[in-house]
């Protein structure tokens, strides 16, 4: 009896398998397939002239959190660009401030007052109106800690563009009041010559104030801004999709009917999902693969400007890179112009400032250091290392735009480092430990970038070099008195041309001190389906692609 | 009444498991290097925030306090929340884990059907051109990064032949309407076969991907299991009768070699719903593997800790399921 229990259990078992692997492979292939065919012509062809415009956009991560106040990652402001808009705008692929929800603005001499001019008519995806109050409700929810829609944990981009909270010695904006619907005016403590700039950068978007006070955390999930796309749906990790507003103040756009951000971590994957015709656009493309996207008759390359530094750093608090002569021997035997050559395909240029040339404010004057091993090694010995040191470099293990590989680059830096008896060991570790150690200044020797966010080159200088920026963005811990005096006096002379005097004196005392070796900026890389009009990188990294649309 | 007594103590053997193993994820993850207050707060907080933050997820208490009063709440089915998006974890992990399922199911069924039958043909043809072909595949099959199957797949069937889709598991231009966000399931309930169809399609390259390993191991085991069994008196018996070849193999010496392949199955099903994690990079897939590691990225403790015990835990119940039956199967297990 149980014998047969057994043999009839076992049989069945595999015949089970065998009919549902069977099962799954031949009939649900035929039977779609067929229903395919007779359905492809309905569901494709025809639909594609009349159907809705979609633009699927290919990306390497998800959107971390779609209340952009609460975020500093670019992944989320590429979408939330396209829902929200900044008060002042910038023009079309470059840094240059440009009239957005404000249509026009004055500012006092003495920089201590900004008016701006707010367009009318404006209305919120929920239905409500946009005006002077929706502007004032947006700044008193990021800058008073007692606002009941303030984060607990703050807002990064806030405090670091602003100075602080309300009631911080260092805040920045006195008041901002609503003249009246269409006027409003901030007063600020201490004149801050970026202060538009900021404004326009992507996390300062303006928000419906009902839906925020409705529910703050929906609103992460479910943002409502003015922008020309409506959020309709977020499946996390894989898809965010947005569709058209209709009410757009802007005339005749956007011109999409449907914008999809789809993740697609790997770069190589990506392109073949876009060659293949799954995704129209993508970012993040491998310098390698831009032969064969140029190659292509289907695809074309976009290049996205120039706003970044990728850079080796120093930190100058450990021996015995805390000797300027030992920095500049380094930097003496990094052989930038090969570098660039290989490992950034073309698309970057040698760095000789830990700003973007293309910036305002760029010293041009300052002559770059020449490869040259024999006057490295003389450095050395001069500063008390003739058969050189051992010391650790540490290696980005995570392609960025600024940096393509860099554990490839480490290597190579570590080759020419030999030839002048500095033995450098390359170390390296996941992402986030990576940059948190940084941060607290665990490293030696290091690599390591950054895009700017506003085109102000106070986004660069300061953030990276300030002493203040010592456990953040300042991974060299380098501390110059000098630099940094002038750097906040730059940060509060409204007038440019001085401020640029300014930027220009901070660029040579970095580049007699050696805290990093700036070596290259780049110009990321894009590619696309050849029938994409209209659409422009810019150079902050994320914009909103109301204009872009299909031949 | 063996069987059910079995049954009862080796789910009862399932608690000590559960909890050694929740103690264990609990202390790797208070392991990784970074302080989640200041990874939540950001580089510019105030010491005031983050003794605040810290106080408010309790990262201060000891930690085996922090141990209990998480076990009361993953008890009362309360996974926490995730730092990142403040979403309930046990919300928010259910579209991935049924994303993975459904690969994980896929993989299966195709490791299955042609590991097995493979392994099958190998034994009986043992020393044929096929058995060496099939076990050199299966020897390559194991060994293959799933990395560069994963590229080349797309390369030949997305990129040349455009016969499949390369990403995704869905067509993003006709996207699938989550219901139960089993997609095969949820495409059918809403009568969508078009839908329906292009989920299937998605599911082939990184159901073959995930499943190559599998299948290269059942294949392996089953053939060395039929060997054995197809030695076995009863076989030769049954052969002495003058039964066909077929039915000797099929339905004599099958049910008996299918014992370790079982286990074999149950097993590699329990790595593929945590090991997925490069599959699930390469073709898109939004699956719990990429939740827990974009989690680490992001040291967000409360879905590390959550996401890696919710995998476990189905992995403990995948192997008990294996063992029961098992025992179902072959009564002397019972005596163990």
């Amino acid at each position: 009896m149980k014998k047969r229990v057994l043999s009839a259990t076992m049989t069945s078992l595999v015949a089970l398998a065998m009919l549902i692997a069977g099962c799954s492979s031949t009939p649900t292939t035929k039977a779609p397939a067929e229903q395919s065919k007779t359905e492809t012509p309905a569901t494709t062809t025809e639909p594609a002239k009349t159907g809705p415009k979609q633009l699927i956009v290919g990306r390497g991560a998800d959107t971390k959190g779609l209340d952009p106040i609460t975020q500093t990652d670019g992944e989320t402001f590429k979408v939330t660009e396209n829902i929200m808009d900044t008060l002042v705008g910038f023009a079309d692929g470059s840094t240059e401030l440009a009239p957005s929800l404000a249509e026009k603005w004055e500012v006092t001499p003495d920089g201590l007052v900004y008016t701006l001019k707010l367009r009318s008519g404006v209305k919120f995806h929920d239905g409500t109106d946009f005006n002077a109050e929706a502007v004032k409700y947006n700044f008193e929810r990021w800058s008073d800690k007692s606002h009941p829609q303030h984060a607990p944990e703050g807002f990064e981009y806030y405090v670091s563009q602003f100075g602080g909270y309300k009631g911080d010695a260092t805040h920045i904006i006195k008041s901002v009041e609503a003249v009246d619907p269409t006027t409003v005016k901030f007063t600020l403590n201490r004149p801050l010559a970026p202060f538009l700039a900021n404004l326009a950068m992507s996390p300062f978007a303006i928000g419906s104030p009902e839906a925020l006070k409705k529910n703050v955390k929906k609103f992460n999930e479910h943002p409502i801004g003015t922008g020309p796309f409506k959020f309709v749906e977020w499946k996390h990790n894989d898809t965010i999709t947005l569709e058209k507003n209709p009410d757009y103040w802007v005339q005749g756009y956007p011109k999409l009917d449907k914008l999809v951000f789809k993740v697609i971590p790997e770069n190589t994957a990506r392109l073949t999902a876009l060659t293949s015709g799954e995704i129209d656009l993508m970012d993040g493309l491998n310098t390698d693969d831009i032969p064969a996207v140029k190659g292509n008759k289907d695809l074309q390359l976009f290049l996205r400007p120039t706003n970044n530094i990728g850079y080796i750093g120093f930190n100058v608090e450990k021996k015995p890179l805390d000797n300027p002569k030992v920095r500049e021997a380094i930097a003496y035997a990094i052989n930038k112009p090969e570098i660039v050559t290989a490992f950034f395909d073309g698309v970057g240029e040698p760095a000789v400032n830990p700003m973007p040339k293309t910036m305002w404010g760029h010293n041009n004057d300052i002559k770059d250091r020449e490869f040259n091993l024999d006057k490295a090694k003389q450095l050395l010995a001069e500063a008390g290392h003739p058969n050189g040191f051992k010391i650790k470099f540490w290696a980005m293990p995570v392609p960025r735009p600024y940096m393509p590989e860099g554990v490839k680059i480490a290597e190579a830096i570590q080759q020419d480092l030999k030839k002048i008896g500095v033995d450098a060991e390359i170390v390296t570790m996941e992402w986030a430990t990576y940059l948190e150690k940084t941060r607290l200044g665990e490293q030696e020797m290091f690599m390591l970038g950054w895009t700017g966010d506003n085109g102000d080159p106070d986004n660069f200088l300061t953030v990276l070099l300030d002493k203040n920026s010592i456990g953040s963005n300042n991974y060299s811990r380098w501390a110059n008195e000098e630099a940094h005096q002038l750097m906040m006096k730059a940060q509060s002379t409204p007038d440019q041309a001085e401020r640029e005097k300014m930027y220009k004196q901070v660029q040579e005392i970095i580049f007699k001190d050696v805290p990093m070796v700036p070596l290259a900026h780049s110009t990321p890389a894009l590619a696309g389906k050849a029938n994409i009009v209209d659409y422009n990188p810019h150079p902050k990294g994320s914009e909103s692609l109301e204009k872009v649309d299909f031949k | 009444m063996a069987l059910l007594a079995y049954s009862i103590r080796r789910i009862l053997m399932l608690i000590p498991v559960l909890v050694g193993m929740s103690i264990i994820v609990f202390s790797i993850i208070r392991a990784i290097p970074g302080d989640p207050a200041l990874t939540i707060l950001g580089e510019k907080a105030t010491p005031q925030a983050l003794a605040d933050i810290r106080e408010a997820l309790g990262l201060n208490n000891p930690w085996y306090i922090q141990y209990f009063d998480y076990m009361k709440d993953v008890l009362s089915g309360n996974l926490g929340e995730s730092l990142q998006t403040n979403a309930p974890i046990s919300d928010e992990i259910m579209p991935y884990l049924a994303a993975t399922t459904e690969l994980t199911i896929v993989s299966m069924l195709i490791a299955v059907f042609i590991g097995v039958n493979a392994g099958i043909l190998s034994a009986w043809k043992q020393n044929s051109w096929f058995d060496y072909c099939a076990m050199l595949i299966a020897l390559v099959g194991v060994s293959i990064p799933i990395f560069w199957l994963g590229l080349m797949e797309q390369w030949v069937f997305a990129q040349e032949l455009k016969w499949l889709p390369s990403v995704g598991r869905d067509d993003s231009r006709n996207p699938v309407e989550a219901i139960t966000h089993f997609y095969i399931l949820d495409t059918m309930v809403a009568g969508r076969w078009d839908q329906l169809w292009e989920v299937i399609k998605h599911l082939i390259l990184p159901g073959i991907a995930l499943g190559t390993i599998p299948m290269a191991i059942i294949a392996r085991i089953t053939r060395s299991s039929m060997l054995e069994v197809m030695r076995a008196d009863y076989v030769r018996t049954a052969r002495a009768k003058g039964l066909a070849q077929f039915w000797v193999v099929y339905k004599h010496a099958l049910k008996n070699a299918m014992i370790p392949v079982l286990t074999v199955i149950g097993l590699q099903t329990g790595l593929l719903l945590g090991g997925a994690v490069l599959t699930e990079t390469i073709f898109g897939w939004p699956g719990v593997g990429r939740y827990i590691v974009t989690a680490i990225g992001n040291r967000d403790y409360p879905v590390i800790q959550s996401g890696i015990l919710v995998i476990a835990t189905i992995f403990v119940l995948i192997n008990l399921l294996v063992d029961l039956l098992y025992a179902y199967i072959d009564p002397r297990i019972k005596y163990r």
